[in-house]
């Protein structure tokens, strides 16, 4: 079975150690995290942790499955039409050009959030697949560091 | 009601109905063994080891169905422990596991005894807690009980700090719980369970496959009672030995890796495998592409992550096995025809005349399977039988003739060698009227020894019975099987003395060659009433057959040699 991709929202009580109960699900049973968030939410003691993960057919549904045995996870929603972004910060250079990097980061929907002496600080929050290719056309003007933030989704 | 944190712990267990607790004391549990000592709801067993403590407590929860309980301290205390946890876990037994933690100003600093027992425990129990208010510790104590009782059982711990148990607070043990977020699915689909009822109506060679779901669900008769009124074949799996009752005509035998040969046949020719609380185990599947090939499956479990897990299946109904079962029957009474499957039954008949489950007996040693097969006939329905893992292990699956559920307990999932003597405690502890024997071997029996004071300091007389083969045997198998007989660390000719290592601890020791002197001791041991060891010398290179090697596909077994053959 090919591998696919896929984002799932867990619905959480917030306490201290389930954010450990479920890395360690996926540690321990080897399904693999690409990205993972979590943060409280508004006007509850619930956590929302969103999970981008992939394999197969077969463990996309183990994953799901097991997600639920755990006690405190109150509803776990595989996402399949969603809009789904990711946020990046990427540090440049002062010395750059930084009407090309402005540019760069509008043309992603997003801009300069700080600037420093030394350096500036575009941010962009889009997909997934723009992140990346936002981060790949950043390197000619030589990042400094690049910070993603993992994927958040939400059912349209 | 106003008091300690310690106190509440005990008030708990009473509420909950538990009559006796397994334990050892340490620093950090030492408020709650203070109020242990004032109060009068339970027993406390001291047993030597931890690990001990936990695997009574399971024997205790296996026998009876009923949550057991275990008392442990902080650091080494509770890592003693985890052995017992994750034989729990892997074979679903319900058990609240008490540890004292070091103070609640002490998490994080490495502290004396101090060790992360929510992080170590997670993946072996079915939930874990750790206590940061008294105000919690009630509704955490119901909600552990709870936990570990309902849905799929499973052992639940509750780490509390050493200040939590000395700290006053009001306790009222609350008489429900409301986890919004757990809640087992009970009852079963209506319009699944209606298709598995056609897929059962439509097929020529239905079978079903049982396994510890149904103990744990208490399901047996109901089962007895759908295998009967459709004259259904059925195996078991080896944690559901006793289901069918060993003189029932439709049960096959064990399916498995040392499953007989008409119960492995039955289920690779099988065209409708029903599946009722077991969950597919690589011991019992053997090669999955090669599985009850030719078969729809109806899977029939409590929990849904075990459904599709390894096989796909074309019912999934998710919910106990009883409750799913008592809607079955109800529907297919009158509608299903028990001479429909006859052929299926006479093919199956004709396989186990084929090659029964059978051994080559001797007159001038003691074949291990011998000596089970004598047990059977000693004892039968009115023993429990616990036993450690190996050889032995699956010779009393095999060969003992188990009659009803809960009769026989042993390790299945994690297979934890050193289980049987403490579980035989428990389990002793909770029918002390029944004779208990643990068969095991003499790898396993040095695991957990040191119960042998555990047992005499408390007069729980159970019956060990070691089959000495001078080896490991389980491993010496393999080794001879695939590993071209290099006999790497499995010989065990160095041994203790262990009619004197018995007798040291006093208990009382038996050396067995002959079938005489069997069965003079296993009748000497019963009327002594003491814990007892009897060191029988049994065939040194028996071994467990029928074998489906590792990975291999269930119709191809390694079968034993019949008596013509010798």
């Amino acid at each position: 079975m090919a591998d696919v991709r896929r984002v799932i929202s867990v619905l959480v009580e917030n306490e201290s150690s389930v954010l450990s109960r479920i890395s360690g699900l996926f540690a321990g049973r080897g399904y693999n995290i690409e990205t993972l968030t979590v943060a409280p939410m508004p006007n509850s003691n619930l956590s929302h942790i969103t999970i981008a993960t992939n394999g197969s057919e077969r463990v996309l549904e183990q994953i799901t499955k097991q997600l639920h045995k755990l006690v405190p996870v109150y509803k776990v929603v595989e996402h399949e039409e969603m809009v789904e972004k990711e946020m990046v910060l990427i540090k440049f250079p002062i010395d750059e050009n930084l009407a090309d990097i402005q540019v760069l980061c509008g043309a992603y929907n997003g801009g300069i959030v700080n600037v420093g002496p030394k350096m500036i600080i575009g941010m962009v929050a889009d997909e997934p697949s723009r992140i990346k290719h936002f981060i790949e056309a950043s390197q000619r003007y030589n990042p400094l560091e690049v910070v993603r933030g993992g994927v958040v989704a939400i059912e349209r | 009601m106003n008091m300690n944190g310690a106190q509440m712990v005990c008030e708990a267990i009473i509420a909950e109905g538990v009559k006796t607790v397994f334990g050892y004391p340490g620093g950090a549990i030492m408020n709650v063994y203070d109020e242990i000592y004032k109060q009068d709801g339970f027993e406390h067993i001291l047993n030597r080891h931890e690990q001990a403590s936990v695997h009574a407590a399971d024997g205790y929860a296996r026998a009876t169905g009923e949550v057991g309980v275990a008392m442990v301290t902080s650091g080494p205390g509770f890592t003693n422990a985890v052995t017992g946890l994750a034989t729990a876990y892997m074979d679903s037994i319900p058990l609240v596991v008490i540890s004292g933690q070091v103070p609640l100003s002490l998490i994080g600093t490495d502290g004396f005894q101090e060790i992360d027992a929510i992080g170590i425990s997670r993946p072996c129990t079915k939930h874990n807690f750790l206590v940061r208010e008294l105000s919690e510790l009630p509704r955490i104590l119901k909600e552990a009980f709870h936990i570990a009782r309902s849905g799929r059982p499973g052992p639940v711990l509750v780490d509390i700090p050493k200040d939590i148990t000395a700290e006053f607070g009001d306790f009222t043990y609350p008489e429900v719980v409301s986890i919004p977020s757990y809640k087992p699915t009970y009852k079963g689909n209506n319009r699944q369970i209606e298709k598995a009822i056609d897929a059962i109506l439509k097929s020529k060679k239905p079978l079903l496959y049982i396994g510890g779901g149904v103990v744990l669900s208490n399901a047996f008769e109901l089962v007895r009672k759908l295998a009967s009124m459709g004259q259904i074949p059925a195996v078991e799996t080896l944690m559901a030995r006793g289901v069918m009752g060993a003189k029932n005509p439709l049960l096959q035998g064990m399916l498995g890796m040392h499953g007989n040969y008409s119960s492995n046949m039955a289920m690779s020719e099988t065209d409708l495998v029903i599946s009722l609380g077991a969950r597919f185990d690589d011991r019992v599947t053997g090669k999955l592409s090669e599985f009850a090939k030719y078969a729809d499956i109806i899977h029939i479990d409590i929990d849904p992550a075990n459904i599709g897990k390894l096989v796909d299946v074309d019912y999934p109904i998710v919910g106990d096995v009883t409750v799913v079962l008592e809607k079955m029957i109800a529907k297919l009474e009158g509608k299903i025809n028990p001479d429909r499957y006859s052929d299926w039954r006479e093919v199956l008949e004709r396989y186990d005349n084929l090659h029964p489950q059978s051994y080559v007996d001797s007159d001038e040693v003691i074949k291990p399977q011998w000596a089970i097969e004598r047990l059977g006939e000693l004892l039968g329905e009115q023993a429990i039988i616990t036993s450690d893992v190996g050889q032995h292990q699956m010779w009393a699956a095999q060969h003992y003739p188990f009659d009803r559920p809960r009769q026989w307990i042993n390790s299945g999932g994690l297979g934890t060698m050193g289980f049987g003597f403490p579980a035989a405690l428990g389990a002793k502890k909770a029918h002390p009227e029944k004779t208990v024997i643990n068969i095991t071997g003499d790898g396993s029996i040095l695991m957990n020894v040191q119960e042998l004071v555990t047992a005499a300091e408390y007069k729980i007389p159970v019956i060990n019975v070691i089959l000495n083969n001078h080896f490991l045997g389980m491993v010496r198998q393999w080794q001879t099987f695939f590993y071209e007989e290099r006999y790497s660390e499995t010989d065990l000719s160095f041994q203790p003395n262990y009619k004197a290592l018995a007798e040291a601890c006093y208990g009382i020791g038996y050396d067995v060659t002959t079938k005489a002197e069997f069965d003079e001791a296993i009748k000497d041991a019963i009327e002594k009433d003491k814990v007892a060891f009897i060191n029988v010398q049994v065939a040194r290179f028996e071994n467990v057959l029928p074998m489906v090697p590792a990975a291999g596909a269930l119709y191809n077994m390694m079968l034993p040699k019949k008596e013509e053959e010798k």
